[in-house]
């Protein structure tokens, strides 16, 4: 598998303003991101989660350091259109992306920006519509849609372009569990069924256990990195940086501390349930 | 409460008008308006009213609606009526002499003429409105001024504008409402005291609804720039205006209309 997103070295501090010092979020990170994969990446506030997204499409560019996306160096300014193309960003709050005032013409920003043909744009936001299953909404208003039908417009208005990854910054966090449930459900079926990368930045634990891989950052580094199991079953980690493993990890972290020896890598309730009843039985 | 506000009400349907593409009914409207203004008599009265009529006849849009719309200009109706039936002196013999106030003849048919004018005014941009969806509209304006763009008139920016203005005035709304009832809940009082008072209350609302629409600004920005926005050059559209042969006919029906409030005028029958 070839590599989507690699970062190296990068540095970056915000400029401070009227002469006070600047914030360093970043001074030395590395990571790499594989195509095709689904990458979590968690990390209380202030930690440089969305900072770190915003490199990946060249809307901040590295004081030190290279970004490359799809083998592109992002401070590379001939490329930027380019870049952006394929990497595309969702943001957490859809009423503050989407442009139009009719769903299909909103999906059709993107491809209209970068100057495809128009049947071209029908057939590719029909597509894109479909897809985030939002089709039969094609002609409405998206001031009468629901948070999360809205946020599945503004990925459909991302996958209109066609992008190879997709950068999600927080997307269910102004959410009801309703409309986090549709939104997880879109981007797991991209990644499965389009193969398109993604990087989907959460404060949800259950959400992160979705993914392949999970990366926890602290302080501008990186944490933790593995799949979900090996990263949620360091609890002690997690709790010193202020996180939480989800719900089942930490009930058996709790009852481990009582003298029980219960594994700390069952994500879901039913493993959780099973390994309590094994225990128990034992 | 806000929420109730319905700005460029639009009422979707398919109708021989609602079809029709809106340069067309831009252009349609301009004329309709020229002819409006030539009208001296009885007769090109008579023929721009059927015109509309016709117009509203075949867009199926209910002739209440259009009524509601009338009610705000009651008021400059009647005071142009009154206006123009007190201060136009006549030829003949004033109808009505009482004090200094003379009615003649004249004024009535002008004041008539006047007050005519001004509704039909009205009801032809209301068509419009109710017709064409606003994005069609703005789409039919950026079409209509591209020709300015040689002279470096920012049409696409504009209109680009429009569509964002128009997009984000129910959230704005909303927005707004939430403000308030927060201050509410506070104790903020908006319904009594002075006028200045009131005025003084509302500043509360403003602020905080100045520094979201601030801060939505900037987020739309980067998510327009992550859609690779980079203005108009190089954009394409996904929906052509195209002119069918409707758009033709109602052309010619412009043309004959104008053309026969024009001869009425100048050359009189």
């Amino acid at each position: 598998m070839s590599t989507a997103i690699s970062v190296e070295h990068l540095a970056y501090s915000y400029p401070g303003i009227d002469n006070a010092p600047g914030v360093t979020v970043f001074e030395d990170l590395n990571l790499t991101v594989e195509e095709g994969s689904f990458v979590a990446v968690l990390g209380s506030n202030g930690c440089g989660k969305s900072t770190l997204a915003k490199h990946f499409n060249s809307i901040l560019l590295p004081a030190g350091g290279k970004v490359y996306v799809c083998g592109m160096d992002t401070s590379d300014s001939e490329k930027l259109m380019q870049i952006r193309r394929n990497v595309g960003m969702v943001f957490q709050n859809p009423d503050n992306q989407i442009v139009a005032n009719v769903v299909e013409e909103d999906v059709a920003f993107g491809p209209e920006n970068l100057g495809v043909a128009g049947p071209m744009i029908r057939s590719r936001v029909d597509s894109a519509l479909n897809q985030v299953g939002m089709y039969e909404y094609r002609e409405h208003s998206p001031n009468l849609l629901s948070g999360g039908q809205k946020q599945r417009i503004t990925i459909a208005g991302i996958i209109a372009m066609e992008p190879k990854c997709i950068v999600l910054d927080e997307p269910t966090a102004m959410l009801d569990p309703k409309g986090r449930k549709e939104v997880m459900e879109t981007v797991l079926k991209l990644n499965r069924e389009k193969g398109i990368t993604v990087v989907l930045i959460t404060h949800h634990m259950d959400e992160a256990a979705m993914a392949q891989r999970v990366i926890v950052m602290s302080k501008g580094q990186i944490a933790a990195d593995g799949t979900p199991r090996a990263v949620f079953s360091r609890v002690e980690l997690l709790h010193s940086i202020r996180l939480a493993s989800p719900d089942t990890v930490e009930l058996c972290h709790a009852l481990n501390q009582e003298g029980f020896t219960l594994p700390l890598d069952r994500l879901s309730v039913e493993e959780c349930a099973q390994a309590l009843y094994d225990s128990v039985k034992a | 409460m806000l929420k109730d506000i319905t700005l460029g009400q639009f009422f979707p349907g398919t109708s021989p008008v609602h079809r029709l593409d809106p340069r067309t009914k831009l252009v349609l409207l301009v004329v309709y308006i020229v002819t409006l203004f030539t009208a001296n008599n009885w007769l090109s009265y008579g023929i721009v009213f059927a015109f509309l009529a016709f117009a509203i006849a075949i867009s199926t849009i209910p002739l209440k609606s259009i009524l509601n719309g009338m009610k705000p200009l009651v008021f400059v109706l009647i005071f142009t009526g009154i206006l123009n039936i007190f201060f136009t002196v006549g030829n003949g013999e004033p109808l009505v002499s009482v004090w200094v106030i003379k009615i003649y003849k004249e004024g009535i048919i002008l004041a008539l003429f006047m007050m005519l004018r001004i509704m039909m005014l009205i009801t032809g941009t209301f068509l419009l409105t109710y017709t064409t969806s606003p994005i069609a509209l703005t789409d039919g304006l950026e079409s209509l001024l591209s020709p300015l763009k040689k002279l470096h008139v920012p049409v696409h920016e504009l209109a680009m504008m429009m569509c964002i203005a128009l997009r984000f005035i129910p959230t704005l709304i909303e927005e707004t409402d939430k403000i308030m009832s927060a201050q509410k809940a506070r104790g903020a009082d908006f319904e009594s005291g002075s006028l200045m008072d009131r005025v003084k209350a509302l500043v509360p609302i403003l602020v905080p609804l100045f520094i979201s629409a601030f801060r939505r600004a900037d987020e739309l920005a980067t998510a327009m720039e992550c859609r690779c926005y980079q203005g108009g050059e190089g954009r394409t559209k996904m929906k052509l205006l195209r002119y069918k042969l409707g758009d033709f006919k109602a052309y010619s029906v412009g043309v004959l209309l104008l053309a026969a409030v024009i001869t009425l005028r100048y050359f009189g029958l």
